[in-house]
């Protein structure tokens, strides 16, 4: 007959109560920080069986199979899944276990014998329990040691990763104080000290393959000790508090949080304050793996990962300096790599820009003379101040514009690019689209860049300024030439009934319903994918489906979702020239990797900032259509 | 006296000694590049909001550096922040953050 109470379960007991409460709690208030339309959404997604059912399958793969994680790093992946999920099958079948061989069986329990069998559930089952040899029981024993193994093969790998990053697959790890440290240190040896305690008991306790015979009868030579094994116990229990007592200060706290998140976005929500509510849940689910260190196109140059998305959310977590915060938010390019590999999905440039919404600007914008701009062609404000009758001249060119059903709209960058609008007037031409050139004189900005800053509201005026004019047209498509435009267009804009095309994918409609003649020439080009064009929509086979009829694709290094930007985006506020081109360069260097003849790309702003510092010629894909075609 | 339909006009002579530089040092300090700025114009050469009014950067600092602050700023308003003259600077000036850093420095009031 085993004890029914050791006093050594009391510091594990505790921790784990003080640590579901604080889950609890945090659960709570962020679920009320939520804005009131969101909460209901949240709470009503739940319920739904549809939406319930993605949940289930999303907490499944991504909390406990880490499935994103084993498509990019399988070492990785297997050291994220034997941990999480050996743990949580230890925990569940350790529950069922010590419910099936519940030390209480047969015993004279005072009060309601049922209710205390079932609610007398030893966590540390193995120091209570005494060993069976019937079928059931060692396939018990044969699963949790199973599991126990999975987990310290995981714990092993992860003592590897943290010595040699390389041999994992990754450049850098994100550097932790020694606070991590100590919650690692407790994390790693949890499972070993389990280890050590199920074994040195296990000629009384019973166990499997793993604790009985390699354990206890390799390791212990075959001897019980009462006391060795007393020590083994306390050092498991005090282990876990540390750890469990400790979570929710450090990383780690991302294991609770993680699931959280999941349910919230698969309701569909979005971060609309920077410290509150979703944003919240992101940045506790944040484990600081560090996967965006070695993508940030920023941690090319020496000290500047320091602002990467990993070191920015921990920033905010530890409520570091605003002001420290508001520079890393605005030194940010954008480019939304790090959003591709976290394997968490946070959308950090959300918080990002949440962040940069609370910019207080002293001088507000006042866009009055958009209002009196009747359309694009006007003439120079000293000559309107001149003649008051331009009002209504123009009034009636916005009306000329109805005739045509397609509308061409090049944008601010396009016009620093003339080879753009060139190559696609003549390419309209030869394609025979009625087209309507919008701002063939100059145009009014898409708003976006306006956006990038935090200020929405003025750039709602540009926004609506846009809308009227492209509504009053009547045409029935969009074509832009500039994936910033291509963005806000797509995202900010309620153009209902206008289909919205940038160029690569209206000259691979025009290719594929054979517009176009092309002649083939044998070049080798590499295509950039420009980071509001690939990344924001997957439009990557557009762009490679054109190249490939026009000479030879070669990848660059890192191609597609991974395409380093040029260094040239207007997401960054703060970062200087020489910045800049550093990125540009790395970035170029990563084109280069197959030696092509030319680069592509479909961006006026990519193709100006790469035009500065490549070694070989920089053509935007419309030109190169342009240019083979008759 | 006869009208003769002409007046003399109101002297735009600058007295730099009356000018307090205080914010615009203080806009220096933030924006370094500004030092390196020489005026060639590429900037308002290219301007998006340029084409509509009367907004030209080349002026906006210029403006400040001579004190004209009011008149400035009612030109900042007008920008669209599409960052075209950033990409044409010849000196590789951050021409957007230093026009945010004013509407944060400057302020109606105090001018």
């Amino acid at each position: 007959m085993r004890p029914l109470f050791d006093p050594f379960v009391l510091p594990f007991v505790i921790s784990m109560t003080f640590v579901l409460l604080y889950c609890i709690i945090g659960m709570i208030r962020i679920v009320f920080q939520l804005p009131k339309e969101d909460r209901r959404k949240f709470l009503r997604s739940l319920i739904y069986p549809k939406s319930a059912l993605k949940n289930f399958r999303d907490l499944v793969n991504d909390c406990l199979l880490h499935t994103k994680i084993w498509k990019r790093k399988p070492l990785l992946g297997y050291m994220h899944m034997s941990i999480a999920l050996g743990w949580f099958m230890i925990i569940i079948v350790g529950h069922f276990e010590s419910i099936a061989f519940s030390p209480l069986r047969g015993l004279e329990v005072p009060f309601m014998p049922k209710l205390m069998s079932n609610l007398y559930l030893p966590i540390f089952f193995r120091y209570f329990a005494i060993e069976d040899l019937s079928l059931k029981a060692q396939i018990f024993s044969f699963l949790m040691d199973f599991f126990l193994l999975m987990i310290i093969s995981g714990i092993f790998i992860a003592v590897v990763k943290k010595k040699k990053p390389r041999k994992v697959g990754l450049k850098r790890v994100t550097k932790f104080g020694i606070k991590e440290d100590l919650v690692r240190l407790s994390l790693w040896t949890i499972f070993p000290l389990r280890f050590l305690a199920e074994s040195s008991m296990a000629n009384i306790a019973g166990g499997s393959f793993f604790t009985k015979y390699l354990g206890f009868e390799l390791l212990f030579g075959g001897n019980y000790n009462e006391t060795l094994s007393m020590i083994f116990w306390w050092l498991y229990s005090i282990d876990l508090a540390i750890f469990m007592t400790l979570l929710p200060f450090s990383r780690y706290m991302h294991i609770p949080a993680e699931a959280l998140l999941i349910l919230l976005r698969n309701a569909g929500l979005k971060t609309t304050e920077p410290r509150k509510g979703y944003a919240l849940a992101e940045i506790y689910s944040c484990p600081s793996c560090g996967m965006c260190i070695d993508v940030c196109p920023m941690s090319e140059v020496k000290d500047n990962y320091k602002n990467t998305a990993v070191y920015f959310i921990r920033n905010i977590r530890k409520g570091k300096r605003r002001r420290d915060v508001k520079a890393m938010t605005e030194k940010c390019l954008m480019c939304g790599k790090c959003i591709e590999v976290c394997p968490l999905g946070i959308e950090s440039l959300d918080i990002k820009i949440a962040q940069r919404n609370k910019t207080y600007y002293k001088i507000k914008s006042d866009f009055e003379y958009l209002k009196s701009q009747q359309d694009y062609k006007t003439t120079r404000p000293q000559d309107k101040a001149h003649s008051p009758e331009t009002q209504q001249l123009s009034n009636s060119a916005t009306q000329q514009l109805s005739n045509s059903a397609t509308l061409y709209f090049a944008g601010c960058m396009s016009h620093l690019t003339p080879t753009i609008t060139r190559s696609m007037k003549k390419i309209f031409e030869i394609a025979k689209e009625n087209y309507e050139f919008l701002d063939a004189e100059g145009s009014i900005c898409c708003g976006r860049p306006m956006m990038l800053t935090g200020k929405v509201n003025e750039a709602k005026a540009l926004i609506d300024k846009n809308t009227e004019l492209i509504k009053n047209s009547g045409a029935k498509r969009l074509i832009l030439s500039c994936p910033i435009c291509y963005k806000v267009f797509k995202e900010e804009y309620n153009l209902e009934g206008i289909e919205i095309l940038h160029h690569t994918q209206y000259i691979n409609e025009l290719i594929e319903n054979d517009k176009l003649e092309i002649d083939r020439d044998d070049k080798r080009y590499v295509y950039h994918d420009p980071c509001e064009l690939g990344r924001a929509f997957d439009i990557y086979d557009e762009p490679r489906n054109i190249i490939d009829n026009i000479g030879l694709l070669t990848p660059g290094k890192s191609d597609k979702d991974m395409a380093v930007c040029c260094g040239g985006s207007i997401g960054s506020l703060t970062m200087t020239l020489e910045e800049r081109d550093e990125i540009t360069k790395n970035s170029i260097k990563d084109l280069m990797h197959n030696n092509p003849d030319e680069i592509v790309t479909a961006c006026p702003l990519c193709l100006k900032t790469f035009a500065r510092l490549a070694p070989v010629k920089v053509r935007d894909i419309a030109e190169i259509v342009a240019n083979t075609i008759n | 006296m006869i009208d003769f339909g002409f007046s003399i006009s109101k002297s735009s002579h600058i007295k730099m000694d009356d000018v307090d530089l205080k914010l615009f040092n203080k806009l220096e300090a933030l924006n370094p590049d500004i030092k390196t700025c020489m005026a060639c114009g590429l900037c308002t050469a290219t301007c998006t909001a340029g084409k509509f009014t009367d907004v030209s950067f080349r002026q906006i600092i210029l403006m400040l550096q001579r004190g004209k602050e009011k008149e400035a700023v009612e030109k900042v308003k007008k920008c669209m922040m599409c960052g075209k003259c950033m990409l044409v600077c010849s000196r590789g000036i951050n021409t957007r953050n230093i026009l945010l850093s004013i509407t944060r420095i400057y302020n109606e009031q105090n001018i």
